[in-house]
């Protein structure tokens, strides 16, 4: 870890110029930043303890959605009432991720800036494009097991590892910065980037931004909904591949259809036009083996993770057969 | 290639060595003042500083769960926080446990249940069974699986862990 | 009126320090003007440091030095003054030897600084520029170059016995079939650490995580040339090792360095991804032929196995002894070879050899029983043997039969179909399988030290270690009963290198050496408090012989006549306030020889795996356990209960990745290299199957570190065939594997 000085912001304005100096970062759950720095992945010249403020409220919105302050933990964020009964999809998600420990330091605005976990991105002494952009990237032809089948670049196949942003990707979230220019909604779709030629980025939001709140419309889908987190053990490890599903029916028949994948590209995975593919269409296992197939049209494996074309198809029509049967 | 990242050793301006500050750390009912720099942990503050070495360090970056201490009654990984954001919050270790000489009920089921080998993994994993009942979120034998999947054993002694989880749930032990 | 402290639960004599935190491991020892060095690692796995720049670091104020191998001190230059007692045979890596690198993450540097957080950035200042050189690390792609050691580590693959080809040849019913097992690196918690003491005079206090502080002890006597008693190495507690402490690692090497250098007390902790850095479980392929008649009589194995070794040292493990320990079978032919790779020299890892070429055997034997259409235990107890065909000595005990039986009844194995995919529940296929294994049963020579306070309390010691293993309690246990005295009274130390000598604690050993040295040295104690009763005005011992007398309930008294009695107390008032002490070593008994002795297992396994999904869930574990007495159930249990954690581990998970193109270990931290966790674990239970043996050691106790892992893997696996009708034959089995 390299030195760097230290300051507490009192509020948001303070914070967007605090972090405007360079090589300021922020600093709240601290769970992936620390992780980081203590490699040598990240070194922030300048932290900001963000803790201070005043966002870590969940409450309902005027348009009858809730809104999540934040700096509001992960753990509270799963186990809160509105969010248990309105929400469970986003309450699965997030209790499937990290443990007890992490999700009680973790915030949900922190959940949705954590870094890839590839193994190489890891370690300062491979080459990576993301970590030190133009040296290369180790994984395409080394060991990729865990990374990216979809949205993938010739510079970089790292994943996403976040669950509980799988979740707010189904549930149409926004996500609210204020910056040095003013608050300004990013539509959840559009907070993450693909690695593209810039993948040292991992998302929209702007160096002097911060994030101010999460805010989920409100249609929950609390009735049909799954997410499905596959794994190498039980607990406390990173998706191979995840799905939220969330289904609105009427009687068998799908009103409207959300799936989302994870630990399958460098953003949560959602296809607007597949999904469509189920609208009006029954419940049934060869309906969803053909979204299945849709999802994955253009994937592409690099070795190690080829089996994940076919897991996420598999774990597709499990994750909307629970969903339909819940 | 080289050990020094030159592309983020060259940004912003960083000082060559952080300045210390007095921070307080209210530990076991103790208040402590040390002069830190901001990039010690709670952890190494623990102890490295106050020779609370009760705490362990297994991997220092969340992935074990060693570390694990009660921040105001709720189970965190003290690697993973810095000390000077955690001043004023009461923080709770294995040290703090026993009172007078009595041990806390969740210690004494670790003994009686033989729920550790090495002993080194043992104090995050009491810290956290505690802190599983503050929580109050397990109901059934898997949610406590789950629960606690957060502290490794590398000795492999989760059955007679879980039995202490589902011991000290029944009683109501926590903090 | 005996008590029998042997044989009985006891809690842990350590509970109270381990559950407080009082308990203390290597790095936690307060010491005055404490020194932290930080390791840098070799980014590259074969070449040559071109260029090392340490400037940047050394002008940080409170960075004390920055060694490397260009400023090293001098140190010993020949191969025996760096061999260990763990030593496999060849030259052993000495840090910061030369500018040559020999594998990935090598140490090539160490910072020392004031604080931990200042060494560790001053670790990131030191710029090293590399002439890289072609490595090869990947085994299977270097078979070609197998090759028989000059010398084995452990004993030599056994000569062949009878024609194992032309048997295989004529067999009617054959298999032939090819397994893998990844490398594993051994993670205990506790990270490796040592602290280096500099004294006055040139002596030297070393708090080291280590499995045998002795070997410590040597070790820096030999490489720094410093007089052995001018060394002392402490390690009271162990936060588990499993091997990884079985030889001194390089951050003792490099704090001793340090300290000797800058004459102060310096601290080296490894770091989790350096845990990366030193020895591992090989990787190891393996290839079956079995040939059996049709109704199921093994007529022919043959078991070849090639696995990594590094380029300096041949380190191999008892792979291929199996076949013989476990099956009769007339024609058998084992070999067991290496590939020197561009990685660290492999290292001891729980049951070396034993979960490797266990998992690889039972999993074929099962193939074959399938192939044959019997049931996979018929067809074990069908080819059981007696005895140690690879020594063909009889062994002194084995009750492997009555492990099958009870474990079999546990499980309710008699219920199980033959045929694979014939249980479901909703997607869950159901499986059940079974495998076998076995553990030897040795005794290293000992020695332990008595000392008999004037009122009355116990002190016994010895240079052993408790690796989590339960050594201070069994310990404690066999020493009260033989005194007679309550467990509260007697205190077993061990962890100082001054104590008397002890084996390293490895091997399964440490019960069956060290504590038949505690025994004989507590009946050395015996003897004197009867010599000194007898010297007691109207002693009513006078006559007595020591095999006359017992002890119990902290009393001497004749045995035929228990009312004859005196107390320990009345005896130890006659010596004029001093303490009786008594040394003594224990060796292993001659006619031990003519016997083999191993521990034996019968594991019982139930998986579920999705259908579709392919994730494997162990639902149920029965491991039934022979190993002679069994000291303490309770920490015994423990032990069987952690080794099917790692069977677990084994089966579905470790794997420590090499990327080839790096030459480099990537799974390097607690993220990607999967341990168990709690969610992985349900029911599991354990059973002692009652076992006498009078042969194997003076205590009749086998040892249960390593038999408690062995026939969990392959076990698995067999029931992840039955589930699924699909074979896995490298593993972990991962989901992937069985879409």
């Amino acid at each position: 870890m390299r030195p760097f000085t230290f300051t507490q912001a009192q509020d948001v304005d303070t914070a967007v110029q605090e972090v405007s100096l360079e090589g300021a970062k922020f600093v709240a759950g601290g769970t992936n930043l620390l992780d980081l720095m203590k490699i040598d992945v990240m070194s922030p010249s300048h932290l900001v303890d963000i803790t201070q403020i005043a966002l870590e409220t969940i409450e309902e919105t005027e348009a009858g959605g809730i809104r999540l302050g934040a700096l509001a933990k992960n753990a509270d964020t799963a186990y809160h009432e509105l969010v248990e009964t309105r929400y469970p999809l986003l309450s699965h998600a997030i209790l499937a991720g990290a443990t007890a420990q992490l999700r009680n330091m973790a915030t949900d605005g922190g959940n949705l800036l954590q870094r890839t976990r590839c193994y190489y991105f890891y370690d300062t002494q491979t080459p990576c494009n993301k970590r030190e952009p133009g040296s290369g990237c180790s994984a395409i032809q080394g060991y990729n097991r865990d990374l990216a089948i979809l949205g993938t670049s010739e510079h970089c196949i790292a994943t996403h590892p976040s669950d509980m942003c799988v979740a707010l990707a189904a549930l149409e979230a926004t996500v609210h910065v204020t910056g040095k220019n003013g608050e300004r909604a990013i539509p959840f779709a559009d907070f993450h980037r693909l690695p593209g030629d810039t993948p040292h980025l991992d998302s929209n939001l702007q160096p002097d931004e911060i994030i101010t709140s999460i805010e989920l419309p409100a249609k929950g889908f609390a009735k049909h909904y799954t997410y499905l987190k596959l794994r190498d053990r039980a607990s406390y490890a990173f998706a191979l591949v995840s799905v939220a599903a969330a289904l609105e029916l009427e009687g068998d028949t799908i009103k409207e259809a959300r799936i989302v994948l994870g630990g399958v590209a460098h953003k949560p995975w959602r296809v607007p036009e597949a999904e469509a593919l189920l609208q009006g269409q029954k419940a049934t296992r060869d309906n969803f083996r053909k979204v299945a197939e849709a999802y994955l049209q253009g994937a592409q494996g690099f070795g190690h993770n080829d089996f994940k074309i076919e897991l996420a198809k598999r774990a597709i029509v499990r994750a909307l057969e629970q969903a339909t049967n819940r | 290639m080289n050990t020094e990242n030159s592309l983020q050793a060259t940004t912003a301006v960083r000082p060559q060595l952080p300045d210390t500050r007095t921070v307080t750390l209210r530990v076991n009912g103790t208040t402590h003042q040390l002069q830190l720099a901001p990039w010690t942990s709670v952890l190494d503050a623990l102890r490295e500083h106050l020779q609370l070495t009760g705490t362990k360090k297994g991997c220092d970056h969340g992935q074990c769960g060693a570390c694990t201490v009660l921040l105001d009654g709720k189970r965190i990984n003290s690697c993973l926080t810095l000390a000077v954001m955690q001043e004023n919050k009461e923080i709770t270790t294995v040290e703090g446990l026993a009172k007078e000489g009595e041990l806390h009920p969740v210690q004494q089921a670790f003994i009686d249940h033989d729920a550790f080998q090495c002993g080194y993994c043992t104090p995050g994993q009491i810290c956290s069974v505690i802190g599983m009942v503050n929580e109050g979120k397990a109901k059934t034998l898997d949610d406590i699986r789950d629960l606690m999947s957060g502290n490794i054993c590398r000795c492999g002694a989760y059955i007679n862990i879980v039995k202490v989880a589902q011991e000290a749930l029944e009683k109501n032990t926590g903090l | 009126m005996k008590e029998n402290y042997t044989g009985t639960p006891a809690n842990r004599v350590d509970g109270r320090a381990k559950v407080t935190g009082e308990a203390k491991y290597a790095a936690e020892f307060e010491v005055p003007g404490l020194l932290y060095g930080v390791v840098v690692n070799s980014a590259i796995a074969k070449g040559k440091i071109k260029h090392m720049d340490t400037s940047a670091a050394l002008q940080l104020p409170g960075v004390h030095q920055v060694f490397t191998h260009e400023n090293r001190p001098g140190y010993s230059w020949f191969d025996k003054h760096h061999q260990d007692e763990d030593a496999p045979p060849g030259s052993p890596f000495r840090p910061l030897g030369s500018n040559e690198i020999k594998f990935s993450m090598q140490p090539i540097a160490l910072v020392v600084a004031d604080t931990y957080e200042l060494a560790r950035y001053a670790a990131l200042l030191v710029h090293v520029e590399y002439e890289a050189q072609p490595h090869e690390t990947d085994l299977e792609a270097n078979l070609p170059r197998a090759y028989k050691p000059k010398k084995y580590k452990s004993p030599p693959p056994s000569d062949p016995r009878g024609d194992a080809a032309g048997a295989f040849d004529k067999a009617e019913v054959k298999l032939e079939q090819a397994y893998a097992h990844p490398a594993h690196h051994h993670n205990p918690m506790e990270m490796h650490a040592s602290i280096a003491i500099w004294k006055e005079g040139g002596k030297l206090t070393v708090y080291d995580k280590i499995q045998g502080v002795q070997n410590s002890q040597q070790y820096i006597s030999n490489a720094f040339g410093i007089p052995k008693e001018n060394v002392q190495v402490i390690s009271p507690f162990v936060g588990g090792a499993f091997g990884s402490g079985l030889r001194p690692q390089y951050q003792l090497f490099l704090a001793v360095l340090a300290a000797l250098e800058l004459k102060r007390a310096v601290k080296v902790v490894l770091t989790r991804q350096q845990m990366f850095s030193f020895g591992h479980r090989p990787h190891t392929v393996q290839r079956l032929a079995i040939g059996a008649s049709p109704d199921g009589k093994l007529q022919s194995i043959t078991h070849n196995a090639i696995a990594e070794t590094s380029r300096f040292e041949d380190y191999n493990e008892d792979v291929v002894i199996w076949p013989g320990v476990l099956y009769d079978c007339d024609n058998v032919e084992v070999s067991h070879q290496l590939v020197d790779l561009d990685v660290y020299t492999p290292l001891d890892m729980r049951a070396p050899g034993g979960t490797t070429g266990t998992f690889a055997l039972e999993c074929a034997i099962d193939e074959m029983a399938f192939q044959i259409g019997m049931d996979p235990l018929e067809f074990r107890l069908k080819n059981y043997t007696e005895k140690d065909l690879n020594e063909d000595k009889p062994h002194s005990s084995k009750e492997l039969k009555e492990c099958y039986r009870q474990g079999a009844e546990k499980f309710g194995w008699a219920n199980r179909k033959m045929e694979p995919r014939s249980m479901k529940e909703g997607h869950q296929l159901i499986g059940w399988g079974v495998a076998h294994g076995a553990w030897e049963a040795q005794q290293q020579e000992a020695s332990a030290k008595a000392v008999l306070s004037p009122n009355g309390k116990l002190t016994v010691s010895s240079a052993t270690a408790d690796i989590g293993t339960g050594t201070y309690t069994v310990m404690t246990q066999i020493a009260a009963e033989v005194m007679g005295l309550p467990l509260e009274d007697v205190t077993f130390e061990l962890g100082d290198s001054t104590m008397p000598k002890s084996p390293l604690e490895g091997g399964s050993w440490t019960v069956s050496s060290v504590g038949s040295a505690v025994k004989l040295v507590c009946e050395k104690l015996q003897e004197q408090l009867l010599k000194m009763a007898q010297k007691m005005k109207n002693s009513p011992f006078s006559e007595a012989k020591l095999a006359d007398v017992s002890f119990a309930n902290k009393q001497m008294f004749l045995t035929h006549a228990p009312a004859t009695s005196i107390s320990l107390q009345a005896i130890l008032d006659q010596n004029e306030g001093k303490p009786l002490e008594a040394e003594a070593s224990q060796k292993p008994d001659s006619k031990q020889k003519k016997y083999s002795s191993y521990s034996h297992s019968a594991t019982f396994v139930e998986v579920q795996v999705d259908e579709e999904l392919g994730t494997v869930k162990v639902t149920r574990i029965v491991t039934a356990v022979a190993a002679g007495r069994i000291i303490n159930p309770k920490t015994g249990r423990s032990q069987i209960l952690g080794g099917s954690v790692w069977g677990i581990g084994v089966a579905l998970e470790e794997h420590t990745v090499l990327d080839h193109n790096l030459g480099r270990f990537m799974t390097h931290d607690l993220d990607k290299y999967h341990l168990p966790v709690s969610a992985d674990v349900h029911e599991t239970d354990v059973i002692f199957v009652e076992e006498k043996d009078e042969i194997v050691n003076p205590l009749g106790a086998k040892g249960l570190g390593e038999i408690g892992i062995v026939s969990v893997a392959p076990a698995i696996c067999n029931a992840v065939f039955h589930a699924t009708g699909k074979r896995i034959r490298e593993l972990p089995i991962t989901l992937d594997k069985l879409l």
